[in-house]
């Protein structure tokens, strides 16, 4: 029997401010444990949270970025539940009145799924379990975060993969979280229910919770899907609840549930005042935003007319699009610029972190310089990758490594008899090509390179070794 | 011989008494009367007698605060570093914070004599301070009867003169009732104008701090040097009352509008309303208007009362679970069963019948027919206050229907105590300013109070009625002796 997917996706991601949510605590990671806390983030009888207003200046951007409509009047909720972990037996949460609504993620289809809300809340403590004994660190305890909440329009393993990649690349590009999904700051709750096609009701929906990896939501997406389908098939009904996704089995499972039947009795946080949200403040934070990576990979191959998957490269960093953009800035040719970075920089970088962080020594402009000289044809390309080698090495600059006697480079009589000595110094290649072995002639481009130090323009002496051969 | 402030300072000043002199007077005092008072449960002798020597270098200098080297005392929700902070509570029965309220912060930084913390109702719940795990304290009027609460220490010292003046809290009348029945004067200021950071909350749209004192003087002063925004609270306000309050008092009453609404005095011991009626007569010759108004949202104030207070004491107390401080079960079999003992064994019965009671008035399916509707309910007291400040400067009213319950006193239950905080409770839910002043007594010798309310913010105008009141009435209360002898 076939089945239509219906899933929604809820995020947590960690806000990358330098201070926690409620109190002036640093939110670094690591630390030894309960050494980043206070009266506020621990509890304490007495204690009162203050409101970070960069928490809500950041979950404001995040719901600029995805299309959401702001409210200007917000407030923050009380929800109630006691665990160790949670040391007012409240989480301070956004319920009836979240910061951002109805937004989208636009997929590459052009299909758009809807965000339904994005609202700030505190992280939790954790507990660590050793020796038998169970210890509470606190450090995590109260930093920011926000819940993005999408709308069940994911109907597939691959549209769910989809979103959560957009959904990173995007809070990554506007610089509220670093989205590391293995260390946490980016958690995925995946809802799913199936229905026949056309049936306008929802089936009964599961909760997979905790998922700490893009493949890992695809995976899951389709191992929920595969059981549910299978216990419909067998005239089964589905059971709501909270299920655990296990990597190693690829298999979902359902969780011990402390959870499913609370009533969290949110109210109003007394403590924390109504907030209203200026306009203006809104058009700021606007205004400040970044180009967004698809708009950008829109323009590059709209506009500049660069390939589409070398566009998509670039696009995807903001600091790689931010350096290719500064060297066009320069001066620098889009083609060269976008090879060079694609080829020699990020073959440098193996790790998405390394091409996130881009942390090249050299700057757009000196790049650019590099790409200029290419660009008026005074260096070929492979001197090109060599000196950008060196200047990636260095951090130095073009011209401690291409002196100006380098670029009178070779004139066309030096280049035609050097053509001569390569065409007579290789006469069985010269047989070889004229017999249709056309890989041949590199034997003398090579001849010719290592006369020049790699300088001559391969292009004009294949020109004139084919005429040679009389083979054009 | 009841000391005032301002009386003080100058003798400190003079060198006719040191505050190391005055502290010990205070301290000898305690010794002698509170085993029967037991005003003060937590005494911090050691660190008033230092701090009592720094301020005698202190008053060396010409600039030194008025409160410098005064004797006082804390109620037991306020935290004070390093020093016990219970609310009188088993569950919070070792507790020490390791940081101060900020009000506390403030007097400590004007040289203030910290002789110890103050006896109340667990967690501020109660209007005896009965339900204190260190048992009752008595009224030093007349020992067979409560003190009022929740801030029945703070009361009782101040009337024994065990201390200059107290900090009290007030949610639903828990500075008022006690000064009221104690013989006191007692300040609740308006919400925000007193930083609640390190007051342990019960009901914290409710919670205020204010001053108990034995004058309408010192009680302005005290509110002067705690008042202010902070912040680390969020809903404190920097509140601009153009100057030194206490050094506003002296004006007369000559056209202030005076609001009387009947609703104030339904039910009340007619001993009680005689008594206010006559202080009314007594402003109303000297030149107030009085204003007869309806205040036709009393009624309903009490339950809004109960409902938010227990709603949010609800969540708020859900920290106290033996994790990170304060009692902890001693044999459990898992977390769940050492949360539930501790919790179980931690607090007293009145605690836990509000905890309860505001869990279920937040429960879905009960939220909106309680929680919710009492918020909207919040906002016509709101409004019906606007409109009677509309038509007058101050409102009077008693402070309580009764005076001082006998120790013991359970009437037909809890719901004829929570009765008596029917004339409090409105001024919390609005968060205006009230104040209680004696007013006379009752055939056996147990003060009044009268209350007096103002417009958010106008603490002045209650305080300046409060003092030419005081100052005109003369003796109301017979002599209590006893005290420290200073
Ligand atoms: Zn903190």
């Amino acid at each position: 029997m076939n089945y239509e997917i219906v899933c929604g996706i809820e995020t947590h991601i960690e806000l990358a401010t330098r201070t926690k949510i409620f109190c002036g605590c640093t939110t670094e990671f690591g630390g030894e444990p309960n050494t980043h806390c206070c009266p506020v983030c621990t509890g304490q009888p007495g204690s009162l949270p203050i409101l970070n207003q960069k928490v809500v200046e950041y979950a404001i951007r995040a719901g600029l970025a995805l299309n959401c409509k702001i409210n200007t009047r917000s407030h923050m909720d009380r929800k109630n539940y006691v665990y160790p972990d949670l040391p007012k037996a409240y989480q301070i949460s956004q319920y009836d009145e979240p910061l951002c609504e109805n937004g989208y993620i636009e997929l590459d289809s052009g299909k758009r799924i809807g965000i339904t809300r994005i609202h700030i809340e505190e992280d939790a403590g954790k507990l660590i379990h050793e020796n038998g004994y169970t210890y509470i660190d606190y450090n995590r305890s109260g930093v920011p975060l926000i819940e993005i909440v999408s709308e069940p329009d994911i109907s597939s393993a691959e549209e769910a993969r989809e979103y959560a990649e957009k959904l990173q690349l995007i809070m990554r590009y506007i610089g509220i979280s670093d989205c590391k999904m293995q260390e946490g700051s980016m958690r995925c709750d995946v809802n799913l229910s199936l229905r026949k096609p056309g049936d306008p009701n929802f089936g009964v929906r599961t909760e997979i919770k905790n998922i700490n990896s893009l493949s890992f939501i695809q995976k899951a997406v389709m191992a929920e899907a595969e059981r549910q389908a299978d216990i419909l098939d067998a005239g089964g009904t589905i059971v709501q609840q909270t299920m655990r996704y296990d990597e190693a089995t690829n298999s979902v499972a359902p969780m011990r549930d402390k959870e499913n039947s609370d009533d969290y009795r949110y109210f109003p946080d007394p403590d924390i005042l109504r907030f209203c949200i200026d306009e203006d403040k809104i058009e700021e934070i606007r205004a400040s935003l970044p180009e967004l990576p698809f708009d950008k990979l829109r323009r590059y191959v709209n506009d500049l007319g660069l390939p589409e998957a070398t566009a998509r490269q670039i696009s995807r960093y903001r600091k790689v699009a931010e350096f290719f953009e500064g060297t066009l800035a320069g001066g620098a040719s889009v083609k060269n610029a976008a090879n060079l970075i694609v080829g020699t920089i990020f073959s440098h970088m193996n790790t998405e972190e390394e091409k996130e962080l881009f942390a090249v020594r050299i700057s757009a402009d000196q790049f650019a310089e590099l790409v200029r000289l290419l660009d008026e044809k005074k260096i070929n390309y492979g001197v090109a990758q060599g000196t950008l080698q060196k200047m990636l090495e260095s951090g130095k600059s073009v011209d401690e490594f291409i002196k100006p006697e380098d670029l009178a480079g070779i004139s066309d009589e030096e280049l035609e008899s050097l053509c001569r000595e390569a065409f007579d110094a290789n006469p069985k290649a010269v047989a070889d090509v004229r017999n249709g072995k056309d890989k041949a002639i590199n034997v003398m481009f090579g001849f010719i390179m290592k006369k020049t130090g790699g300088k001559a323009d391969i292009r004009k002496a294949e020109a004139l070794l084919r005429k040679m051969i009389g083979h054009d | 011989m009841k000391a005032r402030i301002p009386e003080l300072a100058k003798r400190l000043r003079s060198r006719e008494i040191s505050a190391v002199e005055l502290t010990k007077a205070y301290i000898e005092a305690i010794e002698k009367l509170n085993p029967t008072l037991n005003a003060y449960v937590h005494l911090t002798f050691d660190t008033a007698l230092e701090a009592a020597e720094q301020a005698d270098q202190r008053l060396k200098e010409d600039d030194a605060p008025l409160l410098c080297g005064i004797p006082m005392a804390l109620k037991d929700n306020i935290c004070t570093d390093g020093l016990p902070t219970t609310c009188c509570s088993r569950i919070l029965k070792d507790f020490r914070p390791y940081y101060d309220a900020t009000a506390w912060e403030k007097l400590k930084a004007l040289g203030a004599v910290l002789l110890g913390k103050t006896n109340m109702d667990e967690f501020a719940m109660g209007s005896t301070s009965e339900t204190s795990c260190y048992g009752a304290p008595l009224n030093p009027r007349n020992t067979n009867y409560v003190t009022g609460g929740s801030s029945g220490g703070s009361a009782a010292a101040v009337c024994a003169n065990l201390a200059v003046y107290s900090l009290g809290s007030d949610t639903g009348g828990s500075i008022r009732q006690p000064a009221s029945f104690c013989g006191v004067v007692g300040l609740k200021p308006t919400y925000g104008a007193v930083s609640r950071y390190g007051l342990i909350a019960y009901g914290s749209s409710l919670d205020q701090i204010g001053p108990l004192a034995n004058s309408v003087k010192d009680a302005a002063i005290v509110f002067d040097a705690i008042k202010g925004g902070d912040k680390r609270d969020q809903t404190s306000v920097d509140y601009d009352y153009g100057s030194s309050l206490a050094e506003c008092l002296d004006r007369d009453v000559k056209g202030v509008r005076i609001g009387v609404a009947e609703e104030f005095f339904d039910g009340i011991n007619p001993e009680i309303k005689a008594k206010i009626e006559d202080a009314i007569k007594l402003l109303e010759r000297n030149g107030a208007v009085v204003e007869n108004l309806r205040f036709p949202a009393l009624k309903i104030a009490l339950p809004v009362y109960y409902i938010i207070a227990c709603a949010e004491a609800s969540s708020n107390l859900g920290r106290y679970d033996g994790i990170r401080y304060g009692h902890r079960a001693s044999s459990y079999t898992s977390i769940d069963d050492m949360i539930v003992k501790t919790r179980n064994e931690g607090f007293g019965d009145e605690v836990k019948r509000r905890i309860m009671l505001g869990t279920y008035v937040l429960s879905s399916g009960y939220y909106d027919a309680y929680y919710k509707k009492a918020c909207l309910i919040r906002e016509e007291i709101n409004r019906e206050f606007d409109a009677v400040f509309e038509k007058c400067d101050v409102l009077i009213a008693p402070t309580a229907p009764n005076t001082a319950f006998p120790l013991n006193y359970r009437g037909s239950g809890p719901v004829e105590m929570y009765l008596s905080d029917i004339c409090t409770v409105p001024v919390n839910i609005a968060g205006v300013p009230a104040i209680s002043v004696p007013c006379g007594e009752d055939a056996r010798g147990l003060p009044i109070g009268m209350q007096i309310i103002g417009r958010r913010f106008g603490e002045a105008t209650v305080l300046q009625v409060a003092h030419f009141y005081e100052q005109s009435a003369g003796k109301v209360l017979g002599d209590y002796e006893g005290g420290a002898g200073i």
